[in-house]
């Protein structure tokens, strides 16, 4: 590539980084501003950080949110898993194509329409809303995503090994458990990662979908920022920033340290 | 695998796990919107009638089905807020998916171009915003586009202009929130189409004569028509019932589908309406992915 | 002979409408080096997969000791098989795939790490036990695939295609070491092959196969000497098919057109037409003397001899291997065809 094409190339990618994280550097900074004015910088500070630690109900909603991610995660993989194995082994089995559009149909749809359904429901049935629903409504949401992604997984699988395992004298059931399972170990693993990160995230389903007592920290957020910029929420979003930076790192270190075991 | 096959019990137990939640908790609830959606709408909870019961008799439940009505359909089309929103938020939407692919395709092609063992780590990169907040990265903005937030302070501390710009709830502030919000979704498709394709192409191109902008547009671009199409999808359908980007970075005369139906349901419980519109907007939603759907059958029946 | 080990006989399977095996019947015997050996889509690797269970045969019977296979699914056959692309479990180490099959089997640890040392050291993989698969060559990696089918002690091991894979001088050697690695362990080896090479130097006996259906049983030597089919003369080794007619006035005679080559048996009638198989390295060259005119077309050096086109006629050209003295495009020279070599073959009817 000759000089002037790798300049042009090397301004794009600086001009689009800055793009992408410019605008999160500039909140984590803000968030060590002493000044609660944007346009002011008054020295660097802690104090936001530390009346996050004083603000009870911004804590108890990360405990919330934190929680529901967990356990809808950990539901939405295993649901996840069992779909993609369906779609993926099971051939043309009936109702196939309604499972299939069921199962992809929540990726494309509107948050808002998802959520109205799922509020429907539970009124209609009488159900009173809190963290069960929430975890419903969460798992219904990432399950789409963690069943596309491990069936992604499962199709790149090598069938000849567990012909081989079986070969060796493993049931069906065995070869799939012993030699299948850990191929798509990586998947999912990343399929958790990436459900946990959705629910933690999500606004719009959890809205719908939650109950008093049940409020999520993007709810929180939300309401605060209606109102305007607050440094407390500079604080506790340089906060998220970082966290999901060390999982990001953690998990690069771990598809590294897969990829050198040859998996 | 070609034709239908019995499932064993282990099987069948495998599939009804997921099936059960799926049908339970998203076909179902979809269902009940479109009974809503042909409901009336009434002061009570739920805000709708009728409202079947399982206690009812076959004789009731004709008597109630009897009341349903299409008058909320009816409505979306004759009311001009319904209306309006539907043609603003297919506009917005547009315009977004637009600004989206002129920023994320320069960047996307540079990553595609950048040596080999730094391209992994670019697209990394690129994509690890996408699993911060959502929520916190539209906030970001809010700081920005205020009128006393930072671009404006800036402009005007190096005299660019002398009263701060209006950036703050407009509709192009809400185009910027989109294309800051959904540009991996667009980067990842057409990085991909770009890095998949075999540079002697380009050699073949220039040695018959093609300068660097002709390769460019007879050979790159056309052939990286897949991602192009398959990115502006994943930004265009769900830019068009976003919620949050124009509810934080929009005015009041931001028109956009999702806050409707937020306010509908919420603010004016009028559920019936928000129904029709959810049920309206899912059938306007579902045309181009079938569309996309069949081309992309096709193609793969001719490439046979 | 006592009964064989394993007994195909008449097994049929199709896909469609297309036939993959048309009564196709095989015996192995235990302790016997076997080759199937064919062309790409003779169903010589259907046949494999019917053998090890991941394919069901629509007719015909299978019997393994004596056992009917039908319904045995393949991880309860004794048959093992090392895959073409050898199908090593990327997720364990050397040890854990080799020990895999026993460890199915519910062997105790001890019997385990004894019988994968026996199979390490056989296979020369002795320092190889806690490395990764990604780690290896592709000649290691070949030897841990056999030394994991091996592992399990089975009565009939299966090889698809071994030795493809890799070059020619660890493709001698490995053949080397698979025929000793078969006598020690006295197991009955079947390779499912297209490579000729393979077959005849590796096996006691080859069955050749051609569109789903068995050609020739025969030890190497017969099916190089003796093809019994125009298809096994032309696929094993390089031939000359000669056509002509059969004249008996005397002795018997194979009357072609660029002369008359006396036979020395024939079982054929007067008259009748059939094609002579000849392979080019017994066809006797000279420059003078007697015998068949012709003139150097081409060649092509190989090194241990050169093989010569000759025009014998205006429509045929013999391939002839010269293995002494230098022939130049142009030389006119003498070809001698003796009577006892080749194999005639009567015209289809």
């Amino acid at each position: 590539m000759n000089r002037s094409a790798n300049l042009a190339r090397i301004a794009t990618l600086v001009a689009g980084f800055v793009f992408l994280y410019a605008p999160i550097a500039i909140l984590a900074a803000m968030s060590f501003n002493a000044s609660r004015l944007v346009s002011v910088w008054g020295g660097f500070s802690t104090r936001w950080y530390a009346a996050l630690f004083e603000n009870e109900l911004l804590i108890a909603s990360a405990k919330i949110s934190l929680a529901a991610a967990a356990l809808s995660a950990t539901i939405a993989t295993f649901l996840g898993l069992l779909a993609a194995i369906a779609l993926a082994r099971f051939g043309a089995f009936r109702s196939r194509m309604l499972f299939f559009g069921a199962i992809h149909a929540p990726l494309v749809l509107p948050e808002v329409v998802l959520g109205l359904a799922l509020l429907s429901c539970f009124v209609a049935l009488g159900v009173g809303r809190g963290f069960a629903t929430l975890v419903i409504g969460h798992v219904t949401l990432t399950m789409c995503f963690t069943t596309v992604a491990l069936l992604s997984a499962l199709r790149g699988c090598d069938p000849t090994l567990e012909e081989a395992a079986m070969d060796l004298g493993a049931t069906p059931l065995q070869a799939f458990a012993l030699v299948a399972l850990p191929q798509i170990a990586p998947a999912a693993a990343s399929a958790f990662l990436l459900a946990f990160t959705l629910s933690l995230d999500d606004l719009v389903i959890a809205s719908f979908a939650t109950g008093p007592g049940a409020t999520t920290l993007p709810m929180r957020i939300y309401s605060q920022v209606r109102l305007g910029v607050s440094p407390q929420i500079n604080a506790i979003s340089t906060l998220l920033l970082g966290f999901v930076a060390l999982a990001l790192g953690g998990s690069a270190l771990v598809m590294q340290a897969a990829r050198r075991r040859g998996l | 695998m070609t034709g239908r096959r019995r499932l064993s019990l282990g099987e069948r137990l495998t599939l009804a796990i997921p099936y059960l939640w799926i049908a339970a908790f998203f076909l179902a609830p979809m269902l009940l919107i479109a009974k809503i959606s042909i409901s009336h709408s009434v002061l009570a909870r739920p805000p709708y009638e009728p409202r079947f019961h399982l206690s009812d008799s076959l004789a009731e439940m004709w008597v109630k089905a009897r009341t349903l009505t299409f008058e909320n359909y009816r409505a979306l089309v004759s009311d001009s807020l319904y209306f309006d929103a539907y043609v603003s938020s297919l506009w917005i939407a547009a315009v977004a998916t637009l600004a989206t692919l002129l920023v994320a395709y320069p960047f996307a092609l540079a990553m595609a171009r950048s040596p080999r063992e730094w391209r992994p780590f670019l697209i990394g990169a690129a994509a690890a915003p996408f699993w911060t907040s959502f929520l916190i990265r539209v906030y970001a903005w809010i700081a920005l586009l205020k009128d006393e937030g930072l671009i404006n302070n800036a402009l005007m501390a190096l005299g660019l202009v002398h009263a701060p710009l209006e950036m703050f709830a407009t509709t192009g502030a809400v185009i910027v929130g989109i294309v800051y919000s959904y540009l991996p979704f667009m980067l990842l498709p057409i990085y991909a189409a770009l890095e998949g394709q075999d540079p002697s192409l380009r050699e073949a191109a220039a040695d018959l004569g093609a300068s660097p902008i002709d390769v460019f547009l007879r050979v790159t671009l056309p052939l990286s028509r897949e991602g192009v199409i398959a990115g502006a999808l994943l930004v265009f359908i769900p830019a068009v019932g976003e919620f949050v980007i124009p509810d934080l970075l929009g005015g009041s005369d931001t028109l956009m589908i999702g806050r409707t139906l937020w306010n509908d349901f919420f603010a004016n419980h009028d559920w019936p309406a928000a129904s029709a519109a959810a049920i309206a907007l899912v059938s306007i939603l579902l045309v181009p992915l079938l569309l996309w759907e069949r081309a992309r059958l096709r193609e793969e029946e001719g490439r046979r | 002979m006592s009964a064989p080990l394993l007994s195909v006989a008449g097994v049929t399977k199709k896909y469609g409408a297309v036939v993959a095996l048309d009564g196709v019947s095989i015996d192995v015997g235990a302790g016997e080096f076997f080759a199937l050996l064919g062309p790409s889509g003779c169903g010589k690797t259907t046949l494999m997969r019917c053998i090890a269970g991941f394919e069901t045969p629509d007719g015909g019977r299978l019997t393994l000791k004596g056992e009917d296979l039908a319904g045995v699914p393949p991880y309860r056959r004794p048959v093992n098989m090392m895959f073409q692309s050898y199908a090593l479990f990327p997720h364990l180490n050397v040890f854990e795939n080799v020990a895999f099959g026993l460890r199915r089997k519910g062997e105790s640890d001890g019997a385990i790490r004894a019988r994968v040392g026996e199979l390490l050291d056989m296979t020369q993989l002795a320092p190889f036990g806690a490395r990764r698969i990604n780690e290896l060559s592709g000649g290691q990696r070949q030897r841990v695939a056999l030394a994991r089918a091996l592992a399990p002690r089975p009565a009939l091991l299966l090889l698809d295609e071994p030795l493809g894979a890799l070059d020619r001088k660890l493709r001698e050697e490995t053949q080397f070491q698979l025929k000793e690695i078969q006598r020690k362990t006295r197991t009955s080896f079947v390779i499912v092959t297209h490579d000729q090479d393979e077959a005849l130097a590796l096996a006691d006996r080859v069955a050749v196969m051609c569109a789903g259906k068995v050609e020739q049983i025969a030890p190497p030597a017969d099916i190089y000497e003796k093809p019994a089919t125009r298809f096994v003369a032309g696929f094993v080794g390089e031939t000359n098919f000669i056509d002509g007619v059969i004249a008996r006035d005397g002795g018997a005679a194979f009357v072609t057109s660029f002369g008359r080559l006396p036979r020395a048996e024939c079982a054929l009638a007067d008259g009748a037409r059939a094609t002579l198989s000849v392979r080019p390295e017994r066809i006797d060259i000279s420059r003078e003397g007697e015998g068949i005119a012709g003139r150097v077309e081409d060649f092509v050096f190989r090194g241990e001899y050169t093989l010569l086109r000759v025009r014998v006629a205006p429509d045929v050209v013999l391939r002839v291997g010269a293995y002494d003295g230098r022939f130049a495009i142009g030389d006119d020279v003498k070809l001698t065809i003796a009577p006892d070599t080749g194999v005639l073959f009567a015209e289809a009817a």
